[in-house]
């Protein structure tokens, strides 16, 4: 691996908080016709989220679809202006910030998409695509561009003499690493990953997550991992926060979130991941089968919201909303918004 | 069995076609089963009678840059009752061949050779209009994508009433009442409210169940379930998985279940038929491939996968793309990715074709590879590295 690429200045020591999030909330209005009367309505896609992201760290954000967790990828790196709430940047709020003052920021706050096909222009060079950030941000002198170019696909593994290649010419796992290299080439401090591998073979999935971990080793980029894939955020994540219909549900350490999860959603999610682990020999987990289906953003159920699915729910869920805060018996850092949180520790059987 | 040359094959179908009369839909399992399998000497790895019988089924397409060869010499086997997992990468055949075996492929642009039976009756070169009965009524498929599968301009009821109607001729009335037990069957709540929406006023896992009610209408003994949980929820697929195997335990069907996951696999297959490039790389139950595997591609993808309940320190992908099918790698199609040809002696992984031998001399657990210490090669390197 070449070490042609910089490190970022790393003026945020590990440890020091990069991103604060605060009551993050992102409701799109929407309009329906019932009959002749026209009602305006909004869709809560997120509401109320809130966490800290430190230097170099990963935070793993996991829900099912429709949970908020790309939304709020997109209002992080402000693809999206936020209904309301704070984004925390070292300092400054640019949750409100306008398009040129954000300038600097998108700088350091980049995003990877999902889909390799549709993230990337068919019609620019695989050079044009990377080397547009540099030029807006007046990163490399004009001659320049070309070699630090070819430094990044390097770095990402890939030819360097294909830079004049168009995106059709790469396979999927290739064009997610120029996707990769297209954000690294403002030297991000922290990285959005929205499903990065989800849209690849399985194969392929590994070598691109192993990418993104030697960049976050040697770079010392930080990351928010959206993830449907609770395999894939176990293994590339620190921190992990379970999002369920627009909220966080439950946030911790990894080993806690997966060792010993509290909210029952989060148990359920576990519990409902097909596992290889049984066929070696592993005890087959207990099984919890939600019924039906996630509820509409538009009208969500009061207090708790998993209140619908939840096998523990009584009087008091359809009323009070629980908090997202630590238990008694929890680890540090690690948080459940349940009335009847409590530790399941049989859900995943450890075999490292 | 000898393959006939794609020219004369109609007429030789044909033949054959018209010394077996097509049976009627519930009187499938004749002997003629049997009779064909003592003869044939194809087994299943759970040695019961097989329903579906594919045979060296070789599929290719003729495309202007020459002719892709995307299935070749594919043989397997299903009994009713037992579930055979399809695993392999984009590309690899997995769906192309069950396409094959539902006649789903384009018959002027496609090359089919080989036998596909089902239930004793051979699918390959039946006359499209034989084949209709057959298909949706004995044999039915639950396709990955219910949104684009199900027509949005007619109601769901509608639906799964015109597959039952195509099969039996029963009046508008009976095949509503039919369709209401379907829907309530794969647990829709409200069969009533339902039958009359059409598929955008279903969730994902909703439509799934839908597609699931309209292929099981008819009571296929035979179900082909392609990537039926890829586009859902971790939860809902957890839903849907629970109710494939809890018809399949009411209805005794045969099920050949087409994926990429293999913790899907694990849940559910009784055998498991890894493809690589067009090809069986390694065949047998579901512990036999899982647990004991014998053959690099499928060690890759084990080594490959990060996993809920191990927490693994650094994932080992095969390097390398898979090849294109208009330009195999010579010998093994594995070779240029596989890891271990260094230890093969000679250029045997470049020159020779493996062919897909049983991996302990006898048995049913079948894998294409020359390397000759597999099971040591296993549980020294590999298994250790599983965690």
């Amino acid at each position: 691996m070449s070490d042609t690429v910089r490190p970022i200045d790393q003026s945020a020591a590990r440890g020091e908080t990069l991103l604060r999030v605060r009551d993050l909330k992102m409701h799109f209005p929407i309009k329906e016709s019932v009959g002749l009367r026209r009602t305006k309505k909004v869709v809560q896609a997120v509401d109320g989220v809130t966490f800290d992201l430190k230097a170099g760290q990963s935070l793993g954000l996991v829900g099912e679809s429709g949970c908020g967790k790309s939304t709020t990828g997109r209002m992080i790196t402000r693809l999206l202006t936020p209904t309301s709430g704070e984004i925390n940047f070292k300092g400054t709020d640019i949750a409100r910030l306008k398009e040129r003052d954000l300038r600097p920021f998108r700088r350091q706050l980049q995003i990877v998409f999902q889909d390799p096909y549709s993230s990337l222009n068919p019609r620019q060079t695989v050079s044009n695509i990377i080397s547009t950030p540099l030029r807006v941000h007046n990163l490399v002198k004009k001659g320049n561009e070309l070699g630090r170019v070819q430094e990044l696909l390097e770095r990402v593994g890939l030819n360097p003499e294909h830079h004049n290649r168009y995106p059709n010419e790469f396979s999927g796992g290739q064009r997610q690493r120029i996707g990769i290299a297209r954000a690294l080439a403002v030297e991000p401090e922290v990285i959005i990953a929205d499903e990065p591998v989800s849209a690849l073979d399985v194969s392929i999935q590994a070598q691109v997550m192993n990418l993104l971990e030697d960049l976050r080793r040697d770079l010392g980029i930080a990351f928010v991992f959206i993830a449907h894939d609770l395999g894939v955020v176990r293994h590339f994540c620190d921190e992990v926060a379970v999002m369920y219909l627009g909220k966080i549900v439950e946030q911790g350490p990894r080993e806690q979130i997966y060792g010993a999860p509290q909210h029952p959603y989060t148990q359920a999610l576990l519990s409902a991941a097909p596992d290889l682990g049984t066929i070696r020999g592993v005890p087959p987990k207990e099984r919890i089968r939600l019924v039906g289906d996630v509820p509409s953003p538009i009208d969500p159920p009061s207090g708790c919201r998993f209140r619908t699915r939840c096998w523990k729910a009584e009087d008091i869920c359809a009323t009070l909303e629980p908090k997202l805060e630590g238990k008694p018996q929890s680890a540090p850092g690690h948080a459940a918004a349940c009335h009847f949180a409590e530790p399941k520790v049989d859900l995943v059987a450890e075999i490292a | 069995m000898t393959t006939p040359a794609p020219e004369d094959r109609k007429d030789t179908m044909a033949e054959s076609a018209a010394e077996q009369p097509a049976a009627p839909a519930d009187a499938k399992r004749g002997p003629s089963v049997a009779t064909r399998e003592r003869r044939s000497g194809l087994m299943n790895p759970s040695g019961e009678t097989p329903y579906l019988v594919v045979e060296d089924l070789t599929v290719k397409f003729p495309t202007a840059d020459g002719v892709v060869s995307a299935v070749n010499g594919l043989s397997y086997s299903v009994p009713l009752g037992r579930t055979l997992s399809i695993v392999g990468e984009s590309g690899s055949g997995k769906s192309v061949s069950s396409m094959a075996v539902m006649g789903l492929h384009d018959r002027k642009r496609t090359q089919i050779t080989g036998s596909i039976r089902l239930g004793g009756d051979e699918l390959v070169g039946m006359p499209e209009s034989d084949l209709m009965k057959v298909r949706g009524d004995a044999m039915a498929m639950v396709f990955q994508d219910p949104q684009s599968s199900l027509h949005p301009l007619y109601t769901v009821g509608n639906q799964i009433s015109e597959a039952y109607r195509v099969h039996h001729k029963v009046s508008k009335d009976v095949a509503k009442k039919r369709s209401l037990e379907m829907l309530d069957l794969v647990g829709i709540p409200n069969p009533i409210r339902r039958f009359k929406q059409y598929p955008h006023e279903f969730s994902g896992g909703m439509r799934q169940r839908a597609m699931i009610a309209m292929g099981l209408v008819n009571d296929p003994k035979l179900i082909i379930a392609d990537e039926p949980t890829t586009a859902l929820d971790v939860t809902v697929q957890a839903q849907i998985l629970d109710l494939l195997n809890n018809l399949q335990k009411e209805f005794g069907s045969a099920i050949v279940l087409i994926t990429h996951d293999l913790g899907v696999v694990a849940e559910m297959a009784d055998d498991v038929l890894v493809m690589y490039a067009g090809r069986c790389v390694e065949y047998g139950t579901a512990t036999d491939v899982l647990a004991n595997p014998r053959m690099p591609y499928t060690w890759g993808l084990l080594e490959s996968i990060p996993t809920v309940s191990a927490a693994s320190e650094k994932l080992r992908p095969i390097k390398g793309l898979p090849p294109s099918l208009l330009n195999l790698p010579s010998g093994c199609s594995f070779n240029p990715r596989c890891p271990y040809k260094d230890r093969v002696k000679g250029e045997r992984c470049t020159t020779e074709l493996p062919e897909l031998l049983p991996v302990d001399g006898a048995g049913a657990h079948t894998s294409r590879c020359h390397l000759h210490d597999k099971a040591s090669i296993y549980e020294a390197e590999v298994l250790p590295r599983l965690g």
